[in-house]
């Protein structure tokens, strides 16, 4: 018998998880048990600046089913947060509208909620400051007394000198971009269980997307040692960003589960998640440009505040990778940025899928079609001309080892019929017109080295049937992460994908990875997997060489068998193999690990060096028809072209493409969480407007492979990278039919009618 | 407390309710079945769709009282008996349909209803069938696939079965 080399990669594969989600069978932390588990709920503060004066919970505690209340004078209220400006608890002030002042754990949810109404707050109230230029403004009363100003952040970053660049400029636009705040969304909201052992160890049934950063971090918050500290992972109903942080939600499940000695479970409901969760940066971003006659880029000339809300997370460090936008999409020579994360008593902002990049994307691909507009040339060309090629190293010194912009901006051009429906908007209504705009984007595409270590490790353990359990750092939060490892270890195992169990939602087993940011899964984790399998393979065949009597390089594994690697011809089989190392020969069992780090740098002080170990590109073009009467747009048809390195699961791969592409889409067109005086106007999904799925025009999408030299298989991340240009494709798009100026996102109907009658 | 009877996953039930009750609640908490999901609790999102007598329903906006003796399918009462994945969710795995998945037990249901009605639907049938349903994560690209392939498979075994 013989069997043929195949190989996994590339092939489309259902999620190996889906069955589960499908039929109802996977565990949320909606759906999570505990023996004596109580049921958690947090008073929130209904001000959004104010010292607090008293608080009196004895109604609260009076309740029948009430286990417990507590407030920020039971507990040690540990700062915590990326500026260490939050607490669990709330006792002096509150800065913004979801501050928490109490919670309660009791039975029943429904009793804990009862209990949280009867707490009564006295409060005197603070001038609230409402956006960053009052903020800024000299004399401006500090949200956080103990800081200096209302500025915890300021990112300063150049290469090159903009008052050269401005000299060799033949035209120069300048704009004001705003963009809006916009919400996470993720179906399944936020939750957590926390649970004390009899030795005092704590247990976190939890949905973070960074399960090691999350327990250290944790640790110093609710004072238990880190190595008493267990992070398992529920199914996560969708993260996106969201579960980047720890929020005070999450100590305080901590504080009540150590005050009852029972297991505590606190979980939002749709109305807590809109109010209290982070939000995407709600930012303004005045950018000028320059270029010479011929289109080549000058200069650009950046400056941008972000609404930082009351409190920082690690979302105050999205300025970091703006500046890779700023810097490093298409060829610039002088760039000059400055950026400000300024407190307000607004809701806080955090991390959310392309972290800051929609924004800067927003303004440089805005500023791109200005730009071709003055120049009377075609925003294709402009693009052409000074998008990089392959090895390219930018101005803020990323290392562009493989780079497909100008394959994607050809690739998007061409199957979007690009140059032919330039030429014309007139439709055969005298009120719609059509258009189409282009945009493009970069993105880390080979983890992000923000930390000390981007790493991610793999424990890879066969049993002696050939099943193969893969133990990762890498966390699934429903992208696919899971499927993607698996198909990594078969393939280098020469098993099928069946034969592969991924455990990874449990920090008492795995080794440590990141987490699920900067889409770095594929890469690191795939990474990190492969490089254990292949630990595995070499010992399997020494094994089996052993066995056969064949030098191990002229063997293969194919389909579970050992074959000879020249013709196929089977020669035995894989798990008598490792039978035969585990029981008859020398009592070995097949366990191997790898931690692999990726091969980048951390910047330096002026935010130079190549940060990540590959960069993916993308370009999409948008149709749409505007009434111009009413406003309203809609899109025809969204044509991406992906350079994603090299395509492992292409099925998972292009999901997250058409859900990146429709998030942005609502970016564009639809999503804005509306903050009025400081409080959340539209908490509910009536009111805060997801595109809903006939909305979704047809997608063409092609996937351009440029086989990253360290990726594996030449693979790069697709995480971010989607929702990234969607956006200011669509509003070049508007702008192309209507000739109107859009800076301000979402482009709602109204939106769009204002700036058409001015 | 309201006394109810009604059937279950094809199983007769009782149940002692109060009158303002959500069905999901009861399912979840009275009866275990955590695949009716609450997204929203307020008929917005589809995550607690079930079906009642054969119709698609927010379980969330429905009280509990009105179960009786009516006939209710969760997800976890749709896969045959021999455990085999019944169609439509078969489609929704092998399509990519899903990724999170707290979305899809609802789109699954409403899919189940919606092709009874509809078992040649056209692509704006399909497009505007989860139009009450919420997905974050796949863009519904994959979900209209899914229905278009359920679609296909309960046809043709209907076709099958035809003499």
């Amino acid at each position: 018998m013989r069997i043929e080399k195949d190989s996994l990669i590339g092939k489309s594969f259902p999620k190996i998880d889906a069955a589960e989600r499908a039929t109802g069978r996977a565990i949320y932390i909606h759906d999570l048990e505990l023996p004596r588990m109580l049921h958690a709920a947090i008073l929130r503060t209904d001000r959004v600046h104010a010292r607090i004066v008293s608080i009196d919970t004895s109604a609260a505690e009076r309740l029948p089913g009430v286990q417990a209340v507590i407030t920020a004078k039971d507990i040690d209220n540990v700062p915590f947060g990326h500026g260490k400006d939050n607490s669990p608890l709330k006792g002096d002030k509150v800065r913004c509208i979801r501050d928490e002042i109490a919670a309660v754990a009791a039975d029943t949810v429904e009793t804990a909620r009862e209990a949280v109404a009867l707490i009564r707050v006295e409060y005197e109230d603070l001038p609230p400051i409402l956006t960053p230029e009052e903020a800024l403004r000299e004399g401006a009363a500090l949200i956080h007394e103990e800081k200096e100003n209302n500025v915890p952040f300021t990112y300063d970053y150049s290469h090159g000198e903009v008052s050269a660049g401005e000299r060799d400029s033949d035209v120069v636009i300048e704009e004001t971009y705003r963009l809006p705040y916009v919400a996470h969304c993720c179906l399944g909201t936020c939750g957590i269980a926390a649970s004390f052992d009899a030795r005092g160890k704590l247990t976190l049934h939890s949905v973070t997307q960074v399960p090691f950063l999350y327990l250290r971090d944790m640790a110093a918050i609710v004072d238990v040692p880190p190595e008493d500290i267990r992070v398992i992972q529920v199914t996560i109903g969708g993260g996106f960003g969201s579960k980047l942080d720890i929020y005070p939600y999450e100590p305080i499940a901590v504080h009540l589960a150590r005050k009852t000695r029972r297991p505590v479970k606190l979980v939002f409901d749709r109305v807590e998640e809109f109010v209290a969760s982070p939000t995407r940066q709600p930012t303004e971003i005045r950018i000028r440009a320059g270029a010479k006659r011929d289109g080549t880029f000058t200069f650009r000339d950046v400056d941008f505040i972000h609404d930082n809300g009351g409190y920082t997370s690690w979302g105050a460090t999205t300025p970091f990778v703006m500046m890779q936008c700023f810097s490093s999409l298409y060829r610039v020579p002088h760039v000059l940025m400055k950026g400000r994360v300024v407190y307000t008593n607004n809701p806080y902002s955090g991390a959310m899928r392309g972290y800051g990049n929609l924004q800067a994307t927003f303004a440089v691909e805005s500023s791109v079609d200005l730009l071709a507009n003055e120049l009377g040339m075609d925003p294709l060309e402009l693009r052409l001309r000074n998008a990089q090629e392959h090895g390219e190293t930018t101005g803020q010194g990323l290392v562009l080892k493989t780079c497909g912009l100008r394959e994607c901006l050809t690739t998007a051009a061409e199957r979007s019929g690009w140059r032919e429906k330039r030429g014309r908007t007139e439709t055969d209504r005298p009120h719609v017109r059509r258009g189409i705009g282009m945009a493009s984007m970069i993105h880390v595409g080979g983890g992000a080295k923000i930390y000390r270590s981007d790493g991610c490790g793999t424990i890879l353990k066969i049993d002696d049937f050939a099943g193969v359990t893969l133990i990762t750092g890498a966390s699934e939060i429903g992208q696919g992460s899971e499927t993607v490892l698996a198909q990594i270890a078969a393939e280098e195992l020469g098993l099928q994908l069946d034969s592969i169990k991924v455990l990874n939602n449990d920090t008492d087993i795995r080794p440590w990875d990141v987490g699920v940011h900067a889409s770095r899964t594929t890469f690191v984790g795939g990474n990190s997997a492969r490089l254990a399998a292949r630990k595995a393979r070499r010992k399997l065949l020494a094994a089996a060489s052993q066995q056969i009597g064949i030098p191990a390089d002229e063997l293969d594994l194919r389909r579970g068998k050992v074959v000879r690697d020249s013709d196929g011809e089977v020669l035995g089989d894989l798990a008598k193999v490792i039978r035969a190392l585990h029981f008859a020969e020398k009592h070995e069992v097949v366990v191997t690990s790898h931690y692999y780090e990726p091969p980048s740098v951390m910047q330096d002080r002026g935010y130079k060096g190549d940060i990540s170990a590959a960069y993916a590109f993308a370009t999409q073009v948008a149709e749409v028809e505007v009434d111009i009467e009413t406003g309203v747009v809609k899109v025809l048809r969204m044509t991406a072209a992906h350079d994603i390195g090299r395509v492992i699961n292409r099925m998972g791969a292009e999901g997250q493409v058409h859900g990146g592409i429709v998030m942005g889409l609502g970016y564009a067109l639809s999503e804005e969480l509306h903050v009025e005086g400081g409080r959340v106007t539209n908490p509910s999904f009536r009111e805060y407007k997801l595109i809903t799925s006939p909305e979704v025009p047809p997608i063409d999408l092609t996937l351009v492979e440029t086989l990253d030299p360290d990726g594996p298989y030449g693979a790069k991340g697709i995480g971010e990278a989607p929702a990234i240009c969607t956006a200011p494709a669509v509003a070049n798009a508007i702008r192309h039919a209507t000739g109107g100026r859009f800076t301000t996102l979402p482009l709602t109907p109204e939106r769009v009618f204002m700036v058409l009658r001015r | 407390m309201i006394e109810i009877r009604f059937t279950l996953n094809g199983d007769t039930v009782s149940a002692s309710v109060l009158p303002a009750q959500p069905v999901t609640q009861l399912l979840r908490e009275t009866f275990g079945l955590t695949g009716s999901k609450t997204g929203c609790g307020e008929g917005e999102c589809g995550a607690c769709t079930i079906l009642v007598d054969g119709q698609a329903m927010n379980s969330c906006l429905l009280p509990a009282a009105l179960l009786d003796d009516r006939e209710v399918v969760t997800i976890e009462g749709l896969d045959a008996p021999d455990g085999s994945l019944h169609p439509v969710p078969r489609a929704f795995v092998d399509a990519g349909a899903v990724q999170c998945g707290f979305c899809t037990p609802g789109m699954i249901l409403r899919t189940v209803a919606f092709l009874r009605e509809h078992p040649r639907p056209t692509d704006e049938q399909i497009a505007r069938s989860i139009e009450g349903n919420l997905c974050r994560c796949t863009g519904y690209v994959k979900i209209q696939d899914a229905i278009r392939a359920a679609a296909a498979t309960l046809e043709g075994a209907a076709g099958a079965r035809e003499p």
